[in-house]
């Protein structure tokens, strides 16, 4: 019982990070049908703001994981700006290449500027070890769960209860019809990004400080699992990234448990194929009709 | 009112409008007939701004619209109801009366106007909070001409709110049409069913393959011959 507890409490930080990725794949799919391949990206950049604002700066961690976030939001949106809005009226093709050049891209203007070297990312708080009946775990994990479920409480309000977030759900569900209601689409397209890739770098500079671990290509991975998560959700459903984020993190550490930690990685893409095989709406998706 | 003058409206290569000119003036209800094709529906995408004329100028009340975008062209007082109706299927039938609404910050004056388009319509009313997608076609139509009146129209552009809907619900829609109009908004409506809508119009204009061949007031167009022949059905 100990070591399932601990596995389930394990599996659910893993899970709220890859929620926190998949949240960004899902918003920017909902308002342009784009799988956004640079998303690793951000999350990336997001952990090596974090980690220059918390070792260079000397920033407290409440200080450095919003500015984190706001710096790899504005890269965000440049990239959509840059690589996406002048294809928007390209074939969802080419904005896809477009994607994957914009990853490619990051990454190696993260290897120019900070070597291909692992760098460590010590948090700037004393993490203590905590005991709880028979789970261990310490205030860092558990401070990453708070962190992603603020975060996923505030977006929830902000989609449902706000005029942008109206206007997001607008733009999602009909483009055109939207502009005839007086909505900026461009502008709600950016905010979109805006929000999404703020997500993201929370996940990075959190994810960075759990592991210590912090380097150009660390996205790459996250990234697929967020995007592995979003489809096991049902992609373009908000609550699906949520859910498929968490049901990702607690199927790989129970897999890992029972099997070994090799195999990891391949159970998350045994997930996504038997989702797109079996149930390619996802969890939580109920459209899959194809917009003519 | 409005003033199209000559636009040409690509879409890539092809030419969808050659050179469009039409008048609407104040108080109006003005129709513009034609087949499948014609240019009807680039003709109102182009005046709401959802498509750029490559050529020609589109005046409102004295204003230059040519080049603004479609949220400008909202607050100056033009909504437009699209094909096919586009009611926002995953929301209630308020929040997309609330999407109609998007542009404007009084309070008190939208809660008015909520409550008239119930009056217009009051099977919306009995279904405030259904999903917009699982309602009917004609009830669509009803919360998607509500939704446009939200803005507070001075202009209403319509496109085939009689497109698969049963006769008796096309002439309460009509009917409803001619109430909104003389209520003092302004219609510019396309119509496949020139019978329909030459029947509650003042003025008239035939499309043909992204050109007006004919206009002419209603009365005189349902005598015309050739009208008769191609669109009245003898």
């Amino acid at each position: 019982m100990g070591v399932l507890g601990q596995q389930l409490l394990n599996g659910l930080v893993t899970g709220s990070a890859y929620a926190l990725i998949a949240l960004g794949y899902t918003m920017v799919y909902g308002v342009l049908q784009l799988i956004n391949f640079a998303h690793g990206e951000i999350y990336m950049v997001g952990a090596f703001v974090g980690l220059l604002l918390v070792t260079v700066v000397k920033l407290p961690f409440l200080a450095a994981l919003p500015l984190a976030m706001l710096a790899a939001a504005l890269v965000g949106v440049t990239v959509e700006f840059v690589a996406y809005r002048p294809l928007r009226r390209s074939s969802r093709l080419a904005v896809l290449i477009s994607a994957i050049g914009m990853s490619i891209f990051l990454q190696n203007v993260a290897l120019w500027i900070f070597g291909p070297a692992t760098r460590s990312f010590p948090p700037p708080f004393q993490v203590s070890v905590l005991q709880i009946g028979p789970l261990r775990t310490n205030t860092l994990a558990l401070l990453t769960l708070g962190v992603a479920l603020v975060m996923m409480v505030g977006l929830h309000y902000l989609v449902r209860h706000t005029k942008t977030g109206k206007a997001m759900r607008a733009v999602a569900q009909d483009r055109d019809t939207a502009a005839l209601m007086g909505i900026n689409v461009n502008r709600t397209i950016a905010l979109t990004f805006l929000i999404g890739s703020s997500l993201a770098a929370a996940a990075g500079v959190m994810v960075g400080m759990l592991f210590n671990a912090v380097v150009p290509t660390m996205g790459v991975m996250p990234g697929l699992k967020g995007f592995v998560a979003a489809v096991l959700g049902g992609i373009g459903n908000i609550p699906g990234a949520m859910l498929g984020g968490i049901v990702l993190g607690l199927a790989e550490t129970m897999g890992v448990a029972l099997l070994s930690s090799q195999w990891r990685d391949a159970i998350a893409f045994a997930i996504l194929i038997l989702v797109l095989l079996y149930k390619p709406s996802g969890l939580l998706g109920a459209r899959v009709e194809e917009k003519v | 009112m409005l003033v199209i003058d000559g636009i040409v409206t690509h879409y890539g290569p092809v030419e969808a409008l050659k050179g469009i000119s039409l008048e609407v003036q104040p108080g109006e209800i003005v129709t513009l007939i034609g087949a499948n094709g014609a240019g009807k529906t680039t003709t109102l995408r182009t005046l709401s701004g959802l498509v750029r004329p490559t050529r020609g100028s589109i005046q409102y009340e004295g204003r230059e619209l040519t080049t603004a975008p479609p949220e400008r062209i909202v607050e100056m007082g033009i909504a437009h109801v699209p094909e096919g109706r586009r009611v926002f299927p995953m929301m209630s039938v308020v929040e997309n009366l609330e999407l109609g609404a998007f542009t404007r910050k009084d309070k008190a004056g939208i809660r008015e106007d909520m409550e008239r388009v119930f009056e217009l319509f009051p099977r919306l009313a009995e279904r405030r909070n259904q999903l917009a997608g699982t309602m009917s076609g004609g009830e669509q139509q009803m919360l998607a001409i509500g939704r446009a009146l939200m803005t507070r129209p001075k202009l209403l552009l319509l496109d085939e709110p009689s497109m698969g809907l049963a006769p008796l619900i096309v002439e309460n829609i009509f009917e409803i049409i001619q109430e909104i109009n003389a209520q003092g908004t302004t219609v510019l409506l396309v119509e496949q069913n020139a019978h329909m809508a030459l029947s509650i119009a003042h003025k008239g204009y035939v499309m043909e393959t992204g050109r007006i061949v004919l206009s002419d007031t209603s009365a005189a167009l349902m005598k015309n011959e050739d009208v008769r022949r191609a669109y009245l059905g003898g």
